[in-house]
């Protein structure tokens, strides 16, 4: 072979290296959309714009949560270079040692992306820092918001915000670690409402994830959207007396706007402060709150079950004359051999035995109600007459959760045929069986919502509205219609009157169980009084009652806890949060009743033998 | 008589301004690598552009030197010049510093030069000289042996300085000694050892043992009636080969199949023309067995000799990472599959856990940088991002942005059309270097220009082949464009002196 031919070999070979080469180019570079992408993911970060949670008023415009700047101190390990120390940990008020233990964990956990060095240094810290920060690169300032109560009440209904939890996130995809949501109380219910929308700001960074600009000059950013404004139906002052009132005792009470079912007041004693469970003080308080044994967590208006006492005798009455199993001048004897009651004089009607809450009496009405003679055996009878009473009770919001607002609420008992049949067996039980539930004992469990929902049921003579605390929501016009609808009990009105009559006696009238309801006489107030029994213990007082007598404006129900008769002190404190709410002060000449509810302690009250 | 007209006219002067071309393109390039905004002026003597700057104009002054002197100089002077790099060779070892890992630098006070670097036209220059005298035969092996000694010592003292990439250089002797009459069958034999050398790692060395076998059994079998039969017949046995993997391996393994197909078809062709008679069967045989020991050894050596830095080099070329993250993702799959029991469940974990730590491994190795580079390229797109405006070079995505991985800039803010320009204007050097290397009417001249497009190209080979992936991570510079002296330095003077040897060769007598 000729060798200088071999010029062509070497020469393909060169030109054979180009093509392929210039091959490869156009793959990697115009065919391959690949790397295109990959080369904007190595260089854009997104950067979240964190909106303002919703704020919470109350019915009269009074803020009740709003949110508050705090300051986190971020460090990001690489860009810390230089700095002294010394200084530095001086400005922050923090040991060295403790300073290096920080950085350190910092270093562990990325030497390039930023980690919270300090939590929520105050307004005054931060002013100071601010300024000197310069001095430190790799330190930096983030700002987050927190909740934050001026009112330091109604802690049980607002709630309280927390960190996300890992099962939250999977379950609901919007939410990223870091992220806080309700976790109680309106919070809760209205999360999606007052988080708003993540805005997201995408910039550029270089390879040691430092920020360059903008990405595509903003144009992919979102802004972020501020959580909604929510109005409730709260009366601020109200609940501030009333937890005032309740203080030193356990209990609750809650107040509401009949016509409309807006709840005006929800206590639970004892509560907390609100800023307890805020920011970092969640991790020292929250511990202490829970081991309480009085339970100052607990929200006794809607989680307590109690049997509902004589209160109960109001639904008894109306359910027996709609029945028609008695008329509103039935009279029956006291007769204490069948159930036991205080002196009184006979009731000869259906208003007299409310005003004097006779135990017998009702015996009486709910064996007719019962055993309305329908078939032979007493048995089967009872039967047929538990089935619509305890359908006609459910009607008046007991045994089912009402739909109120708020998260967490227990739905009470009311039992039926097939609890009684699994009990006690079928065909084994009768009247005489269960007659306890005459007088609202035994196995019934009532919350004290549904004891307010009671009382507002009767103001309006024969509906109610679902209570809730929605009454307005910013950017949307309309309150939901589950809280406009009439829910009709099926009991006609002229029943509820009769029993209206009786409650007026109650505070009016000689023998009525609760004078100390009355507040003055431009305020007719209607009431009945409770006494639950309480086996461990001193009896409850509960209370409820609605004002004024014409055209009812609220309705309440007061229980506390091992306080001993309804007319002591139930019935004091409701007429004292009606007093409040339609006159805005108390009268001279209650101040005396208000004062010995506020001295009083019924925290450690000895049982009775 | 010696007047600067002549001194100039004869002078090649397309080769002079796709010099110039490159130079230009490496200056502006490195700006655009390493821009500072404090330092915006491309002047700035602080910055790397700057600085580059007064090496190209250096660079430019040692290349007018170079013109000036009389050719004869290099011819007489080859032999001295390139003892004398022989032994800064040997002295750096001792007195140098290392940077890099590599102790390839003398350094006085803050300016730093590296032998090697010169050794390139040292050697070019002294095997010239050799392969010009009288009586040589490349078809000697006298000769094959001195070659390889003056080519070879330096490549052995630049390995003991631990700088692999420069010693892999030397391999482009290779084309110089091809062209002067070295077996064409050496040049086949290498192909082919690289072909098996890659398949090996990507496929093991019992698979490919078995690949070539039945290749070679095939191909002699087919030779008792011809060539051609022996061609068809491997090419069948590909497309079956083919069709039985193609489910699960890629093209490469049809590619292989018949790549080493041929070229063993080649090699029986020329030892049956060599060898008359039963010999022939000998030397197959003889290339089997050769085959096996050569697979066996790629595989111990990759093991046993190589560290892991250099392996993961050739993994990752190979498509490590991608395997890996398929088969993490494979196994993602199984361990979400319902009806799997618990220590099946957990073993899977156990296997996500191992393989995610290889590939983390992986990528903070030289995966990333490959990565990143391909990238940085891909990312141009047909018209490139613009001057000043690559992402991936602005915020430092690419390492050694403005020596090794320069072309990554390039591709970046050119795009195909910017990296399409530049190949064209290096394969242009690299032909125009070879059309003037056979008209040079010396033996030396051609040796020497035969070297210079060599050396120049095996740089481009590697340097752009490790950008875009095809080639593993070895840093030497890219010709005339990295950032650099020494580099640009000894580019310039290998260059150049291949230039005056051209303006000078009408004067050679015959």
């Amino acid at each position: 072979m000729n060798l200088s031919s071999r010029k062509f070999i070497v020469g393909l070979i060169f030109l054979v290296i180009g093509v392929l080469f210039i091959a490869r180019l156009f793959t990697v570079q115009v065919l391959d959309d690949k790397y295109k992408l990959d080369s904007d993911s190595n260089v854009m970060r997104e950067i979240t714009q964190y909106p303002a949670r919703g704020l919470i008023y109350d019915r009269n415009g009074e803020l009740l949560v709003y949110n508050e700047a705090a300051y986190d101190l971020m460090v990001i390990p690489k860009q810390v270079k230089e700095i002294d120390t010394l200084a530095l940990c001086t400005l922050l008020e923090i040991e060295k040692d403790v300073f290096l233990e920080k950085f350190n964990k910092a270093k562990k956990y990325s030497r390039y992306k930023a980690s919270t060095f300090l939590k929520e240094i105050s307004s005054i810290s931060y002013a100071n820092i601010q300024e000197q920060l310069f001095q430190y690169p790799g330190f930096f300032v983030q700002t987050r918001t927190l909740r934050k109560y001026p009112r330091n009440s109604a802690a049980h209904i607002l709630g309280y915000i927390g960190e996300v939890n890992q099962n939250t996130i999977e379950k609901k995809p919007y939410y990223k670690s870091g992220d806080y949501i309700g976790k109680s109380g309106l919070e809760y219910s209205y999360e999606e409402l007052l988080r708003g929308t993540r805005g997201v700001k995408r910039v550029l960074v270089d390879v040691h994830n430092r920020e360059k600009g903008s990405y595509k000059d903003g144009e992919a950013d979102t802004m972020a959207v501020t959580g909604s404004v929510i109005k409730t139906t709260l009366d601020i002052v109200l609940q501030e007396y009333g937890e005032r009132l309740m203080q030193n005792k356990k209990g609750s009470i809650v107040a509401i706007e009949p016509k409309t079912g807006e709840i005006l007041a929800l206590v639970s004693a004892p509560n907390y402060d609100p800023n307890m469970l805020v920011g970092r003080a969640v991790g020292k308080n929250y511990p202490i709150l829970s081991k309480d044994s009085l339970n100052p967590l607990f929200n006794r208006a809607l989680m307590a079950k109690y049997p509902p006492g004589s209160i109960f005798k109001t639904v008894q009455a109306m359910i027996g004359l709609e029945q028609g199993v008695i008329s509103e001048n039935s009279s029956f004897a006291c007769n204490k051999s069948l159930v036991g009651c205080h002196n009184h004089p006979t009731a000869t009607s259906v208003a007299a035995s409310v005003k004097m809450s006779c135990n017998p009496y009702y015996y009486h009405v709910y064996k007719r109600i019962l055993q309305q003679r329908r078939v032979k055996s007493i048995f089967k009878d009872s039967e047929l007459g538990l089935a619509i009473w305890s359908e006609q009770v459910k009607k008046f919001g007991f045994g089912q959760r009402l739909e109120t607002d708020l998260p967490s609420i227990k739905s009470g008992y009311v039992p039926d045929v097939a609890f009684y049949n699994k009990w006690y067996g079928e065909g084994r039980w009768a009247f005489s069986t269960i007659y306890s539930l005459s007088i609202g004992q035994g196995e019934m469990g009532v919350i004290p919502l549904q004891m307010a929902n009671l009382s507002a049921t009767i103001a309006n003579k024969g509906f109610y509205y679902v209570p809730h605390f929605v009454k307005n929501i910013e950017k949307s016009d309309t309150v939901p219609k589950k809280f406009t609808t009439k829910n009709k009990v099926g009991i006609s009105e002229k029943h509820f009157e009769t029993v209206i009559d009786g409650m007026y006696g109650v505070v009016y009238e000689s023998g009525g169980t609760a004078r100390r309801a009355r507040i003055h006489d431009s305020i007719v107030v209607c009431g009945k009084t409770g006494t639950a029994q309480n086996p461990h213990g001193e009896d409850h007082s509960v209370f409820i009652a609605f004002a004024p007598r014409e055209n009812p404006k609220i309705a309440v129900a007061v229980y506390v806890e091992n306080a001993g008769g309804g007319g002591t002190w139930a019935a004091p404190i409701a007429s004292l949060m009606i007093e409040q709410y339609l006159t805005d002060s108390i009268a001279t000449r209650n101040l005396i009743k208000e004062k010995r509810i506020l001295d009083a302690n019924l925290l450690n009250v000895i049982p009775k033998k | 008589m010696r007047n600067y007209k002549n001194i100039f006219s004869n002078i090649d002067w397309p080769t002079v301004l796709l010099y110039l071309a490159l130079v230009l393109i490496g200056w502006v390039n490195i700006y655009a690598a390493v821009y500072n905004e404090d330092h915006h002026s491309i002047f700035d003597i602080s910055q790397r552009y700057g600085k580059q700057l007064m090496w190209i104009v250096l660079g430019l002054i040692i290349a007018f030197v170079i013109l000036l002197v009389d050719s004869h100089f290099f011819t007489s002077f080859a032999i001295p010049i390139y003892l004398a790099v022989l032994l800064s060779l040997l002295l750096v070892l001792v007195f140098g510093v290392k940077i890099n890992g590599a102790t390839s630098w003398f350094q006085f006070g803050s300016f730093k030069i590296q032998p090697s670097e010169f050794a390139k036209f040292a050697t070019s220059l002294a095997l010239a000289k050799y392969l010009s005298a009288i009586n040589i035969n490349m078809k000697d092996v006298k000769t094959k042996v001195m070659a390889a000694l003056i080519i070879g010592l330096p490549a052995v003292f630049i390995l003991l300085q631990n700088d692999t990439g420069s010693t892999l250089v030397y391999a482009a002797f290779i084309f110089v000694l091809y062209r002067e009459g070295l077996s064409g069958n050496i040049l086949l034999f290498g192909i082919l050892a690289i072909l098996i050398f890659v398949l090996t790692l990507i496929f093991g060395p019992v698979e490919i043992i078995l690949v070539t076998t039945f290749s070679y059994i095939i191909i002699y079998s087919m030779l008792k009636y011809s060539a051609k039969t022996a061609l068809i017949a491997v090419l069948v046995f590909s497309g079956l080969v083919y069709g039985f993997y193609s489910f699960e391996l890629s093209n490469i393994i049809l590619y292989a199949t018949i790549g080493i197909g041929l070229i063993g078809l080649f090699i029986f062709l020329v030892a049956q023309k060599e060898m008359k008679g039963k010999g022939v069967h000998y030397v197959g045989v003889l290339i089997f067995v050769l085959t096996c020991a050569y697979v066996f050894s790629i595989d111990f050596a990759f093991n046993k000799v190589l560290k892991e830095h250099q392996r993961t080099r050739i993994t990752v070329l190979l498509g490590e990472e991608d395997k890996l993250i398929e088969q993490i993702e494979g196994l993602k799959l199984k361990r979400d599959e319902r009806g799997i029991s618990k220590e099946d469940k957990q073993s899977i974990r156990d296997d996500i856990g191992a393989k995610r730590f290889s590939l983390r491994e992986l990528r903070q190795g030289n995966g990333w940088n490959i990565k990143q580079s391909l990238i940085a390229i891909g990312s141009g797109g047909f018209a490139g991002k613009g001057f000043l405006e690559g992402t991936q070079t602005k915020f430092d995505f690419v390492p050694e942005q403005s020596t090794d991985f320069i072309f990554c800039t390039i591709g970046e803010e050119w795009g195909f059309i910017g990296t399409f320009v530049l190949m064209c204007i290096y394969i242009g050097l690299f032909l125009r270097l070879l059309y003037l290397a056979e008209r040079q009417r010396s033996i030396f001249s051609r040796v020497y220009g035969y070297a210079v497009a060599s050396i120049l190209f095996f740089h481009f080979l590697i340097n752009i082949g490790m950008t875009i992936g095809l080639a593993p991570v070895i840093g030497i510079p890219l010709p005339f464009i990295s950032y650099g002296g020494s580099s640009l330095w000894s580019f310039t003077i290998l260059l150049f002196i291949f230039i005056k040897l051209d303006s000078e060769r009408l004067l050679v007598l015959r």
